[in-house]
């Protein structure tokens, strides 16, 4: 464990729960402080808030403000996501950082705490229209899209934790919390990359590109992303230089064996092929019996032979195809809780410290102390 | 540099590799005062330098590329030759120098080059030293070189983003190794806190892949729960609706979302037609749900007539959760970023004035900055290996005569 002696109190919404998780992977004790009546049964609760303890707390009241104040005394780390107009109180940040000078406390906002939209609402679908990202996703000529599930709360999380975590470094070398500020929309802007820098440094409007892979070809040419096989999808790209080579030949490689029809692919030589250099026709005619040939396989045996042949490409993957995956199985990356009484699996922590992934410690909706609270249903806005 | 102090003044960081996964780390410890080296040789420069646009002045050169300049700002840049003995002797030193390594070699380079944690941390047992790659260090397919946006395949992100009729959607560039550095900077961070208080060093091994899925919780916990498949769904939310993106007189969109029958009673009023929130087909979610395109309709000729700033603030002065989905160009013109300070032109002595990111997160009382643009491939050779690693002048002459700084 890396953090073993830090206590965080975990006082978030859904923009803060990952932070939480993650300082838990780490080692540190996290308590989550709860509304009384929230809802611990759907998945995304469970996901993000397991590794934690949880003490149900309104912190208008006195006996559960007190509560609080007394972890608070001894916690080191703070994470919050206040709301418009909420301030005051046991959890307010400002008040916080005057009470407890050591603390390290942490607003997640949407938007940051100051600025002209500060305190506009904002859910997942919002925080992602508002960094960028939505605009880079989704067909060319269609609506802008989400990215699979809500992302946004867990850009937010990840920047609140690294966020904390400088803080507490500060903290050991000078013994001085601070207030961490942290906007789930610039938290975003990281997942388009480099997308930016096309438009500071050449004045170009980087815009989504649906299925296909453009801008590659001098001449236009789209390039296809993703290819339909026999039980889903698979990824594969006609790239050049030296791994496009290798991946070019060993796939026609492969259709040899298999005894697929190799069409225009027969005559391509590829320490010459230049994806830069063809147009539509030409990537049409080579893109053809690939297309036939990737319908025969499985996202299974692609994934073996592109593997086994160095090959450059993946199958999309569904939740089921992940849960299976022998190189996530043979890491022990999902998990139950060790001693626990529960079949539940989770994600383990994230990563491998001296040889060995950090167990999960405590069951999603473990209390503080007492009785194991019945989830329950709310509804409203994440 | 500027010699403002920091919340990471005092921590030293040096980095083998390059691409994103493992600069993008470095790039957030050096915007909170790390001092970070990042180690190239002049025989394999960073593949961000040349290998994609964009380029300053649209001219490609190893000090040009705007990919290598957004993930290593406010850093060092040198190089080595580490095919050569005195090369490895010299990163060595240079570890010796540091409290944090990052590397996102392809697995067993390191230890190749005599640069693995085992023979690192024998003298320096306070060591961190973080590895990242696309599968982490062991498993069946560990020796698997690869893309990010192909990763981002593997790990269920193309498959869960698009119409469900639809194919799978490509998303714009690395995207999971973006997870994979942030969760990163977390772990390194961690570890720098045990090591300073136990003298505890640590070896971190991330797998790219594994990290992707920690973005994907939610649809994992509930397949382990019941078996469910998260599909393609658009922007449709089980719960909210309408939550959308809906098209606006100024060619932008604007994206929002209802998530309680108040808010969308609310909607209902800022389009001017408040008895919409009363017709059985709209009263309820269910209902709205089972009438989705007939209301996506009613609002689109809503938003049409409006921009999409306009839209936005209308909708937000209602309560209504709501913003303008933003273009990568109207980034640089967002009032919020603007507001935050979110790009800050530095100038590069040969791409002239670049606009870097700061990262999402600051502290109040020990801000931090873009220290400075990212550095030429060796270009600070001199200053690292005499001033910050106390080479003697002869000694680095030494080196530099052999070709060591290759």
């Amino acid at each position: 464990m890396l953090l073993p002696d830090v206590l965080v109190i975990d006082a978030t919404d859904r923009f803060g729960w990952l932070a939480g998780r993650i300082l838990a992977d780490l080692g540190a004790d996290v308590v989550k402080i709860d509304a009384p009546g929230t809802d611990r049964s759907q998945p995304a609760w469970r996901a993000f808030n397991v590794n934690k303890r949880v003490l149900d707390a309104d912190p208008a009241k006195p006996a559960d403000a007190d509560a609080i104040g007394a972890l608070l005394a001894k916690a080191e780390i703070c994470l919050l996501t206040p709301k418009p107009g909420e301030g005051g109180g046991v959890l307010d940040p400002d008040a916080l950082r005057k009470t407890y000078p050591r603390l390290v406390v942490v607003a997640i906002t949407p938007f940051g705490r100051a600025g002209p939209r500060k305190d506009w609402h904002a859910t997942d679908l919002e925080v992602m229209a508002a960094g960028g990202a939505m605009s880079m996703a989704g067909e060319p000529n269609g609506p802008p899209l989400r990215i699979s599930e809500p992302q946004a709360y867990s850009w937010a999380g990840t920047h609140a934790a690294m966020g904390a975590l400088t803080a507490l470094v500060r903290r050991d070398a000078t013994g001085q919390g601070d207030l961490v500020e942290v906007s789930a929309q610039s938290s975003v802007l990281i997942a388009i990359s480099h997308a930016p820098a096309f438009a500071d440094l050449l004045g170009e409007k980087p815009t989504r590109a649906g299925a296909f892979m453009t801008g590659r070809s001098i001449k236009g040419a789209r390039y296809r992303v993703f290819w339909p096989c026999r039980d889903g999808w698979l990824n594969f790209i006609f790239y050049g230089g030296i791994a496009g080579r290798r991946t070019n030949e060993q796939l026609v490689a492969w259709m040899r064996e298999r005894g697929a029809d190799l069409g225009h692919l027969a005559d391509i030589d590829w320490a010459r092929f230049d994806p830069t250099k063809a147009d539509q026709a030409e990537v049409d005619a080579l893109e053809a019996p690939a297309m036939k040939f990737f319908v025969t396989v499985t996202k299974r045996e692609y994934l073996i032979e592109a593997h086994k042949r160095e090959m450059l490409g993946y199958p999309v993957s569904t939740v089921a195809d992940l849960v299976t995956d022998p190189q996530i199985e043979e890491r022990g990356f999902f998990q139950k809780v060790p001693g626990s009484n529960s079949d539940e699996i989770y994600c383990g922590s994230f990563a491998l410290i001296d040889g060995k992934r950090p167990p999960l410690r405590y069951e999603a909706g473990t209390p503080l102390a007492g009785e194991q609270p019945k989830p329950r249903r709310a509804g409203g806005r994440p | 540099m500027s010699n403002a102090p920091q919340a990471l003044d005092g921590v030293n960081v040096v980095e083998f590799g390059g691409y994103a996964a493992g600069p993008h780390i470095g790039k957030v410890l050096a915007n909170f005062g790390a001092k970070v080296v990042h180690v190239e040789s002049r025989d394999r420069p960073d593949g961000f330098r040349l290998q994609y646009p964009p380029f300053a002045g649209n001219k490609p050169g190893l000090n040009r590329g705007g990919c290598f300049s957004i993930f290593n700002d406010s850093k060092y840049g040198v190089t080595i030759d580490l095919k050569k003995a005195e090369g490895v002797e010299l990163a060595r030193r240079l570890v010796g120098w540091s409290d944090l390594v990052i590397e996102n070699m392809r697995p067993g380079v390191m230890k190749r080059l005599g640069l693995g944690y085992e023979v690192l941390s024998k003298d320096k047992p306070r060591l961190v030293m973080l590895s990242t790659c696309n599968m982490g260090q062991t498993g069946p397919r560990a020796d698997t070189p690869g893309f990010g946006s192909q990763l981002s395949a593997l790990a269920g992100f193309c498959g869960m983003t698009g119409v469900p009729d639809g194919p799978p959607m490509l998303l714009y560039g690395p995207y999971i190794d973006y997870i994979a550095s942030t969760l990163g900077t977390s772990a390194v961070l961690a570890a720098l806190v045990r090591a300073r208080r136990s003298g505890k060093g640590a070896c971190i091994d991330l797998s790219q892949y594994e990290a992707g899925l920690m973005f994907m919780g939610g649809a994992l916990q509930d397949y382990f729960a019941t078996g469910r498949l998260a599909d393609r769904r658009g922007n449709d939310d089980s719960e909210a609706v309408p939550h959308g993106a809906f098209p606006c007189c100024d060619g932008e969109w604007v994206a929002l979302s209802c998530w309680s029958d108040a808010e969308f009673a609310a909607l209902a009023g800022v389009m001017g037609n408040p008895k919409l929130a009363a017709e059985k087909d709209f009263a309820t979610a269910e209902a709205r749900h089972r009438h989705k395109q007939p209301l996506d309709e009613i609002i689109s000729a809503w938003t049409r007539y409006k921009t999409a700033d306009a839209a936005a603030e209308a909708l937000q002065a209602a309560g209504i959760a709501a913003y303008p989905v933003v273009s990568v160009a109207g980034l640089f013109s967002d009032p919020q970023l603007a507001a935050r300070g979110q790009w800050r032109v530095r100038t590069h002595p040969e791409m002239g004035d670049q606009a870097y990111s700061f990262p999402g997160f600051d502290l109040k009382e020990a801000p931090g900055d873009i220290t400075g643009p990212a550095p030429c491939l060796g270009g600070d050779n001199e200053v690292v290996f005499r001033d910050l690693l106390g080479l003697a002048e002869a000694e680095f002459e030494t080196y530099k005569e052999r070709g060591i700084f290759g």
